[in-house]
């Protein structure tokens, strides 16, 4: 896979504990590595660094050096070189890593200086925790257990601010909370590149806000209230729906395009009410689209297929499988497949394999769209890469299948099965369509369904688990946050049975987990790049795969965060 | 009593004396200059460093080491900005400068740019002299035309020109990284040092100096006798002169030039200011601009100090304190920008704090947290003492409020709104506890002069 | 923006003054103001267009700094000084007095037009306490007589002007 450079590592000394580090790793960063937190609000490690917050202030030294002579100054006590400590406390934020760094973060003078700031972010705060959408994780309520003081000193009035600022479509404001932190400021400069936020007035009285006219309405805007330490920022979506201690996270990957962005899934007794971004330092860092936020509505659409028919009519799953494999039989020699670019590594393995018992051809349908060079690329299919590798297709997708139309047209093709996508989309009429019988086996109705002979239901990325490769050839796992509809099954389940129903053979209905274990057996057994993987091995945040043999393939994708397209 | 020595304000007044380019030059002006350029430019820095000659905007930085500091290889141009802001309450020095003498600062500025290869200066004038921006800009003007400013300086291939750049009342601008950031068209929020020393990353992130206007004025006159003769004016660590300004509760306020440390404060007030008002007697002096820690009078400073090469005893009460950086650091208060308050027994200290704090609350930028919600509440909690509501344990938790600011923040504002406050309290700390007493009685809370 | 021609010649000149454009935007609000009055959302979206920014990094100055306003005032400007010098000199009672001449409060147009009283932060010239800025005028030692005498000077002004 790929090397890492090897970086100059230095020793520095936090709280006693030595520990190497690269040279101009900032002390925060630094005593993570040893299990020390160095409290912090406008530090953010993706974002330049202001050194406002001032709760990252601990105490430093540099080990003494002889002015004259150049030479260390040692220390009789310990035998080893002497420490010179700074009277005043530093901030670790700002302060690197340099040969022989000492950093004390549990003297007195740090506990009071977290105190201190402590108190002064609490006295002009609301505390209304109790109503705000960031109990749960809030900095200010996690710090105010360590250097809280328990009571307030403070018997002044409070600033008053705006409490409901509309921002824009996705984000709402209460400026009271706020603490001046900046990182939203900085995001949306930095990362988003749309400086649209700013603080206006000065001192306590500084408020953050757009320009009048204006709105925070770009596809980042959500990562501010992310990033937001405490409840100043807050989702329109998610705002008063749940408190984030009952939702259970689970790892995720966005669909939305080739970036696959890192994600987390939030949910509870089997409804998503949230999605955020999983820190991926390779691929999107701590940020994700607005757009990839809400897929999860996807889950309870109206559109939702929940019923498996035939002919119109309702009918097992059972039933399904032995009508579709009758047609497909039938029509031997004239069966063609199209399958999805949204489809997981497993499901497109497995559609490989039963377009090759058929000895037939499977066609992808291109999804290119406007990219936004930074997390939206102009793939919108989460795994093109997936059908090349597993050589389920060995060419680009198009968007029109014109090879496809012509040979219904010219009656070659008798059944066509289809894996979620709407072939109307992709040049073939209502009318070419209602010449074939289809198959359709997808999560949502459209035209295709609409017509279509049999229609299995299957699962949503949120309802399954598999794995995608990204834009960057690198396979990313995601797994099942909720169960689906009751009765719809996993696409390996359907597949599995379909081919085996092909076959003559019956198997045992089996859960989706095993299969997915047994579907990598077969997988990195038969593609030389996955050999030595499981679905288990895969690390969270993916690794890169061996993509030589398709270098010279022209991909769509331009420049985005973590990627240069191979030119 | 020591007499004046005015070497920066010797035309300051003088009659006849006016602010345009012939009037200077018939006094002398640009002659330094003309023959500055004559010379190597390390001969001028080292005449600077020579001369002793320490910053008068407030912190008293060694000018010449500032200038060695200055990062000239990097192949960025250099950038030189006079800090003309001014903005310390108390001060009101630089004001006479601009207005009466602008080319005694434009001559000191070109000698100090062609001594450190300056590509291009600013001059950041406080909002608040608008005559001073438009007699500044005139002088400029002059200047360019006798080619002291601007391409190729009198017949040298050296070229620097000066814009002035004007200010908007925001006393934070003082500080240098916030008055960059100023320049650039930016929230005057100061910057974090490390990375961002001006000397390196300074204006538009290249190599930039900052001095006073007063400074660049004495490199002037150290240019024309040398640092060697400048450094025996004043004494030891304390070199030149200085510019005193005397406001408050004395009978002749303004402003003194006196070899720096050659006068005592109470040579100062009583001799020179007059002495109290009539009836009055002087109860506390803030000795360098708003922000420096106050002094009250009746106090008594022991401890050793160095004169020469031995070390000496000293025993002083207020009046003996001369008037020098190291004495009055000593003292646990500091010679800042210059600016002496008075205030005489007319005065309650609640209340002068009170104003005080109000100022530093209105004027904190509101980048960090304990200055930014400090400051407020300190301001809230001496407001709320003067209008009535006062406790016998607020100045302890104003201490400690205070306490809670000063050497956390990102620049020296967190020591400069903390220091009135600690010491006030530490000071006066009788008047804190008792002023709820005092405020019991209505009509002692009619103060004949509101402070607030 | 209808801003004089002077204005505009003096904003580009400006404008050259700096490797950055961005530098630019405290002297063009500052003509802008001088020229309009005051600074309005669209002179803020002007001059934000102007020197390739966007509207909300002038706005950040406009709130910061005090000097600039977001509303016009009276036809003359009275900023009298509130800091400790002047405050011990008898500053609070100078501005007591303008605003019982003008009928007025601290930061409105007074009633008939005539003046915007402010109190201030320091305007460094202690020594001569109390201090006054009439627009662009500093008066010194303005003691309640003073402000009184002033005021009427004002009015008489303003009374020969119309």
């Amino acid at each position: 896979m790929i090397a890492t450079p090897t970086v100059d590592l230095i020793t520095v000394n936090i709280d006693g504990k030595d520990v190497a580090v690269p040279k101009g790793t900032n002390v925060i960063e630094a005593a993570a590595k040893v299990g020390v937190d160095v409290p912090h609000y406008c530090y953010h490690p993706k974002l330049t660094v202001v050194g406002n917050c001032r709760m990252c202030l601990v105490e430093m030294g540099l080990p003494a050096v002889d002015p004259a002579t150049k030479t260390p100054v040692m220390d009789p006590a310990t035998g080893k070189q002497k420490i010179n400590w700074m009277p005043r406390p530093v901030i670790g934020c700002a302060t690197n890593a340099s040969p022989g760094l000492h950093i004390r973060t549990t003297t007195q003078l740090v506990k009071d200086c977290r105190e201190g700031v402590m108190e002064f972010l609490l006295v002009n705060h609301p505390l209304d925790c109790p109503i705000c959408d960031q109990a749960g994780e809030c900095k200010l309520q996690e710090q105010a257990t360590g250097y809280g003081r328990g009571y307030s000193r403070y018997v002044e009035d409070k600033n008053v601010k705006p409490k409901r600022t509309v921002l824009g479509p996705r984000v709402t404001l209460d400026d009271e909370r706020c603490i001046l932190c900046s990182r939203c400021i900085r995001f949306s400069k930095e990362v988003a590149k749309d400086d649209v936020l700013g603080f206006i007035d000065r001192g306590s009285t500084s408020t953050l806000t757009c320009f009048p006219g204006k709105q925070l309405e770009n596809n980042y805007s959500l990562n501010t209230v992310d990033i937001c330490p405490v409840g100043a920022l807050t989702s329109t979506d998610f705002r008063f729906k749940m408190r984030v201690w009952f939702l259970k996270q689970t790892n995720s990957i966005d669909t939305e395009t080739s970036v696959g962005a890192n994600t987390v899934v939030w949910s509870r007794e089997g409804q998503i009410y949230r999605i955020t971004p999983r820190q991926n330092d390779e691929v999107n860092d701590t940020w994700m689209a607005d757009s990839g936020r809400i897929l999860y509505k996807q889950v309870k659409a109206e559109d939702r297929l929940t019923h498996t028919s035939v002919a119109k009519q309702a009918a097992s799953l059972a039933e399904a499988i032995t009508k579709a494999s009758e047609l497909i039989k039938a029509n031997a020699g004239a069966v063609r497949l199209v399958a999805s670019g949204k489809n997981t590594v497993e499901e497109q393995f497995l559609i490989k394999h039963l377009a090759d018992s058929l000895a037939t051809k499977t066609s992808l349908i291109s999804r290119v769209g406007a990219g936004d060079n930074i997390l939206v690329s102009k793939d919108h299919n989460p795994n093109v890469r997936g059908a090349l590798l597993t050589g389920l297709i060995s060419e680009l997708p198009t968007a029109q299948l014109t090879t496809l139309s012509s040979e219904i047209d010219s009656g070659k093709v008798k059944v066509v099965i289809s894996f979620s996508e709407d072939l109307t989309a992709a040049g073939i009429s209502e009318s070419q369509l209602s010449k074939v019988q289809v198959i359709y086996i997808g999560t949502h109705h459209n035209k295709t369904s609409g017509l279509a002979a049999i229609v299995i239901p299957s699962l949503t990325v949120f309802e399954k688990s598999g794995t995608f490769i990204n834009q960057q050839f690198r396979i990313q796992k995601f797994v099942a946050a909720v169960p689906g509809p009751a009765g719809v099954v996993d696409d390996l389940v359907i597949l599995t049975h379909l081919t085996s129903s092909l076959h003559g053979t019956t198997v045992q209905l089996t859960q989706a987990a095993g299969l997915l274990a047994q579907t990598w057996t077969s997988l990195s057994a038969t593609i030389p790049s996955l050999a030595p993987l499981s679905f288990s091995t895969i690390p969270d945040t993916g690794l890169l795969v061996d993509s030589t043999a398709f270098a010279k393939l022209p991909f769509v994708e331009t420049e985005t965060l973590h990627f240069k397209p191979v030119v | 009593m020591p007499e004046q020595r005015r070497i920066i304000f010797k035309h300051i007044d003088s009659p006849g004396y006016t602010n345009d380019i012939a009037c200077y030059q018939q006094n002398g002006g640009y002659e330094t200059l003309k023959a500055a350029v004559l010379r190597k430019p390390e001969e001028l820095i080292e005449e600077v460093k020579k001369s002793g000659l320490r910053g008068r905007g407030g912190a008293g930085f060694s000018c010449g080491l500032k200038w060695s500091l200055l990062d000239r290889k990097s192949g960025k141009p250099i950038y030189l900005i006079v800090n003309a802001d001014e903005s310390e309450p108390g001060t009101f020095k630089d004001r006479y400068i601009l207005h009466q003498d602008p080319h005694q600062l434009i001559e000191g500025m070109m000698i100090t740019c062609f001594a450190n290869n300056v590509k291009q200066a600013y001059i950041y004038i406080r909002g608040e002299f608008p005559e001073g921006a438009r007699i500044l800009e005139k002088a400029l003007a002059e200047a360019r035309k006798a080619n002291f400013v601007g391409s190729n300086i009198v017949g040298t291939t050296y070229s620097c020109d000066i814009f002035v750049h004007r200010g908007a009342g925001a006393y934070i601008c003082g500080e240098e990284t916030g008055l960059i950031e100023s320049i650039e068209g930016k929230r005057p929020y100061p910057r974090i040092k490390p990375p961002f020393f001006p000397a390196v990353l300074g204006l538009y992130q290249c190599p930039t100096i900052v001095n006073n206007v007063e400074t660049l004025c004495h490199v002037k006159h150290i240019a024309a006798m040398g640092g060697e003769a400048y450094s025996k004016i004043g004494t030891p660590g304390n070199t030149g002169t200085r510019i005193l300004c005397v406001s408050g509760h004395v009978k002749r306020p303004g402003y003194y030039e006196f070899e720096v440390g050659k006068l005592t404060l109470g040579e100062l007030l009583n001799d020179v200011c007059g002495g109290p008002l009539p009836g009055r007697t002087f109860k506390a002096v803030i000795p360098g601009g708003s922000s420096a820690k106050i002094l009250r009078f009746g106090e008594r400073f022991k401890g050793k100090r160095k004169v020469g090469a031995e070390m000496q005893d000293y025993d002083w009460g207020l009046d003996d304190v001369p008037m020098d950086f190291d004495s009055l650091a000593m003292i646990g208060s500091m010679a800042g920008s210059g600016g002496v308050i008075v205030m005489d027994d007319s005065v309650s200290m609640v209340e002068a704090l009170a104003n005080i704090n109000a100022f530093y609350a209105h004027e904190s930028c509101g980048q960090c947290t304990p200055c930014r919600e400090g400051s407020l509440w300190m301001k809230r909690i001496t407001n709320r003492m003067v209008l009535g509501g006062a406790r016998p344990e607020d100045g302890a938790l104003l201490k400690n409020v205070a306490d809670q600011i000063a050497g956390r923040t990102i620049c020296a504002f967190g020591e400069a709104c903390s220091w009135p406050t600690q010491s006030f309290v530490l000071k006066f700390g009788e008047e804190f506890k008792t002023y709820a007493e005092r405020t019991k009685d209505s009509s002692a809370t009619l103060a004949t002069t509101p402070l607030v | 923006m209808n801003l004089s021609d002077t204005t505009v010649k003096q904003i580009d000149e400006v404008i050259t003054h700096y490797p950055v454009k961005r530098s630019a935007a405290l002297p063009l609000l500052h003509l802008v103001q001088e020229d309009q009055g005051y600074i309005s959302q669209d002179a803020i979206a002007w001059i934000a267009t102007k020197l390739e920014l966007q509207p909300i990094n002038v706005y950040e100055l406009v709130t910061f700094y005090p000097m600039f306003r977001q509303k016009p005032i009276g036809k003359r400007h009275i900023k009298v000084c509130r800091t400790l010098s002047c405050a011990l000199m008898g500053g609070y009672k100078t501005c007591s007095e303008f605003e019982t001449q003008f009928n007025t409060k601290k930061g409105e147009i007074s009633p008939g037009g005539e003046v915007t009283i402010e109190f201030v932060e320091c305007l460094a010239s202690c020594g001569t306490a109390p201090v006054v800025l009439i627009d662009d005028t500093l008066h010194q030692h303005v003691d309640c007589a003073k402000a009184r005498a002033l005021s009427d000077q004002i009015k008489a002004e303003l009374k020969a002007k119309a």
